[in-house]
């Protein structure tokens, strides 16, 4: 049971983590100053979110590994994030379509983490679902705005749901021995994401291409350029401290 | 030997340093563990991500040594999880006198919300909106005045 867990609990926060990684990657980017601003404090939430979950990973594993060491001393086979938020940012539209779908997803699983019997995890849920509900409010925010804008922001905004929806199937992979099983997510993500998109003018991909393994260490290729970006000061410096 | 409560108490938010820890709601409790004697404080962050909480922990074991207690222990917990509804009534106005707009009370469910307009903390209008919805930390927006035309942080409801 503990190793079940263990794995449940370090993907959630690798999925954490390497969304925090890429969103840090607009700071000093973003189209305009708020929004600057708006990505790196959902990066920093998320970055929250990460040490807490990669913290109580380490002490389920009892091997002695810490935050740390979970973030940077694995290589790309050892992390179990879903394949959604290692994807490169792409354009604007492709890190709202991600952040989107990445909070309409982790806002109930959070939710539901909160009421669960894992008191650790429950503290964690409770605590990020509210930072959750501001990251699905603002990306939301986005999609319509994007989608129902000009014509050339309504093809982007098409164009990157497109080409991320794909990747969300992975996200409510059956899981019955973890403390919630994603499967019984998928109905509510809909209800939340749905509407938005008809709002937004936008069309609802279908469901026939689903790609996944990022729970079982199997990524794309842009995991390992990301671990390298990382990972890079620690595993020159090992134990570095300033 | 300063009482540890007052001590840590007196503590003020390193990011928004006109409120204590205590006003801001993010001291829980100050006890003594019998058994030790040492000083247990315990602490919630506002954000998970919150960069201030090394700081704060860092300046409570530095207040409660001056107060006598050297051996002082810092713990953070997470649950309950942080409510703007925890910021005193003393805090709040030390924020709106620092031109910070204090949150509105967090809607409930099941409660009809009723919204009501932030106002500007430096004229007191309520025409006001909001230029973004994050702000120069992970706890503030920024708004803007229509009426005096400054603009102002507002502590985000949570």
């Amino acid at each position: 049971m503990s190793a079940d867990l263990f794995d449940f609990v370090l993907g959630l926060g690798d999925d954490a983590l390497i969304a925090a990684q890429r969103l840090g990657e607009w700071t000093s980017r973003a189209p305009e100053m708020e929004e600057d601003i708006a990505l790196a404090n959902i990066a920093l939430d998320q970055l929250g979110a990460a040490r807490l979950l990669l913290t109580y990973a380490g002490e389920l594993e009892g091997a002695g590994r810490d935050e740390d060491a979970l973030a940077y001393l694995r290589g790309d086979r050892e992390f179990r994030n879903c394949l959604l938020v290692e994807l490169p940012n792409g354009d604007f539209a492709v890190t709202m379509a991600k952040l989107f779908f990445l909070s309409a997803y982790q806002l109930p699983l959070y939710d539901a983490l909160a009421g669960c019997g894992d008191e650790r995890l429950a503290a964690i849920g409770a605590k990020a679902r509210k930072e959750s509900a501001y990251h699905l409010d603002h990306s939301s925010l986005w999609v319509r705005r994007l989608g129902d804008g000009t014509e050339e922001s309504h093809r982007r905004m098409q164009e990157a749901v497109d080409q991320v929806w794909p990747y969300t199937h992975e996200l409510f992979a059956a899981d019955p021995a973890a403390p919630v099983d994603p499967a019984g997510l998928r109905a509510g993500f809909e209800a939340t994401v749905e509407p938005v998109l008809t709002e937004a003018t936008l069309t609802r991909p279908g469901d026939g291409f689903t790609p996944g393994g990022g729970r079982q260490g199997l990524h794309t290729e842009h995991l390992s350029f990301l671990l390298a970006e990382m990972q890079v000061l620690h595993r020159a410096h090992p134990g570095a401290r300033w | 030997m300063v009482n540890p409560r007052e001590a840590a108490a007196a503590v003020v938010d390193p990011e928004i340093r006109v409120i204590t820890i205590d006003e801001l709601g993010i001291l829980r409790s100050v006890e003594t563990d019998p058994a030790t004697g040492r000083v247990v404080v315990t602490i919630t962050p506002t954000y998970t991500g919150c960069p201030a909480m090394d700081v704060i922990r860092a300046d409570v074991r530095r207040a409660l040594a001056a107060a006598g207690h050297p051996d002082a222990e810092v713990r953070t917990v997470y649950s309950p999880a942080w409510s703007t509804d925890w910021i005193s009534d003393s805090g709040r106005a030390k924020l709106s006198a620092a031109g910070i707009a204090p949150p509105a009370p967090v809607a409930r469910p099941n409660v009809v919300p009723l919204t009501l307009a932030v106002r500007c903390p430096r004229c007191g209008s309520p025409e006001t909106e909001q230029v973004s919805r994050f702000g120069s930390t992970a706890c503030k927006a920024l708004w803007r005045c229509r009426s005096c035309s400054e603009p102002f942080d507002h502590l985000k409801a949570l």
